[in-house]
């Protein structure tokens, strides 16, 4: 179980779990699940991606590392905060449609009590220095986390010359161009579409 | 009548936010601000602050503060609600098309396009992120240790992200 990330780097695109068959969540684990990524998702939306690939990927194995990218790419190109679509969308697909609720109610639940609770105490709170350097202190290591977030998600993803050129284009047209993430999914998905391979078997996962 | 317009006002907010919270914060100020007139510039500038430095995405965070701040704890639920309405459908009916045509080789060849570019989109967040978090030596000190935890004592994130604030709060204040 501790070898989770070199044991199958050999297997290709077919990766799914030993058993094929990935573990049956229930409504109230996907809730708890969600509901404490939602409690740590500190500093913007991509905080939660490690959080989510650590939890859902790799400790409950609820769904595969490539289904994960799927996810990811579905929760940044529809409108929304990408915490709430990639609940959704992760509850959707192991119970259906009372899984998305569970798991959208769960991701927002920690908000809601918190930020009820700090609007009741406002005033106290905006002058508390320790909260803001302890959050000036959490921001570095939100940057560290996301990198391993991206070395752990595009090891797998990356790894013909197409792909690694499409990896960078899409970050150069983020971060520097300012090009919406939706238009760079959605580009990127039609090439996929139309241009004659991207990962070297012609994009079949079959 | 407050309770519907709030709903209605933050579900435009989260129907027309694409590629994250940042981008929502010019809408909610031309819809909550300048359009219903619900807020002054000032009380927005002090809830982002707030919407930042709270765990939780930043567009439920203002959703729920600015819903309270105008009528109470109903209000900062119908807020959110509101905001969360678009994502819980689209993303909803994204998720059956995709299942409906789980097999297909258009999908897979769409994935095969999508998913290397998903994994630029997570470094162009670290790119992100990085401008406004290294700021100076003692912040990229904590990304120094961070880093440590992160590959080489393999330590779980949400321990990382204690370690780390308590590190802030000794080393900034």
């Amino acid at each position: 179980m501790d070898s989770r990330f070199d044991a199958d780097s050999e297997s290709g695109e077919n990766r799914r779990s030993e058993t094929g068959v990935p573990p049956k969540a229930s409504i109230a684990a996907l809730f708890w699940t969600f509901f404490r990524i939602g409690a740590f998702t500190i500093g913007g939306g991509y905080v939660m991606v490690p959080l989510i690939q650590r939890d859902i990927v790799e400790r409950r194995g609820w769904i595969d590392k490539d289904s994960f990218v799927d996810v990811l790419a579905i929760a940044q190109t529809a409108p929304g905060p990408l915490a709430v679509n990639t609940a959704v969308y992760v509850g959707y697909m192991l119970r259906g449609v009372w899984g998305a609720m569970a798991s959208t109610a769960g991701c927002i639940l920690p908000s809601i009590i918190i930020i009820l609770v700090v609007a009741a105490l406002f005033d106290q709170i905006s002058s508390f220095s320790y909260v803001q350097a302890a959050f000036a202190g959490i921001r570095p290591a939100v940057v560290v986390l996301i990198v391993s977030a991206a070395i752990k998600i595009g090891r797998p993803v990356v790894r013909s010359r197409v792909e690694l050129a499409l990896a960078a284009a899409a970050m150069v047209l983020v971060a520097f161009v300012r090009v919406s993430p939706a238009l760079v999914v959605t580009a990127a998905a039609l090439y996929g579409l139309f241009a004659p391979s991207v990962s070297g078997n012609g994009g079949s996962d079959a | 009548m407050i309770l519907l317009n709030l709903y209605l006002s933050f579900a435009k907010v989260g129907l027309f936010t694409f590629g994250g919270g940042y981008a929502m914060l010019p809408l909610i100020e031309s819809e909550i601000i300048h359009g219903r007139g619900w807020l002054t510039v000032r009380e927005f500038t002090d809830i982002v602050a707030i919407a930042e430095v709270t765990p939780g995405p930043i567009a439920v965070n203002s959703a729920t503060f600015v819903g309270y701040r105008l009528a109470g704890v109903l209000g900062g639920i119908m807020a959110t609600l509101g905001v969360v309405t678009p994502s819980v459908v689209i993303v909803l009916a994204l998720a059956m098309l995709a299942k409906r045509f789980e097999n297909s080789i258009g999908l897979a060849r769409v994935k095969s396009g999508m998913r290397p570019a998903v994994v630029g989109l997570i470094a162009a967040a670290a790119l992100t992120v990085a401008r406004v978090a290294l700021v100076d030596l003692k912040s990229m000190m904590i990304a120094a240790v961070a880093a440590l935890l992160v590959f080489k004592v393999k330590l779980d994130p949400i321990v990382v992200l204690a370690v780390s604030g308590l590190l802030g709060a000794i080393i900034f204040s």
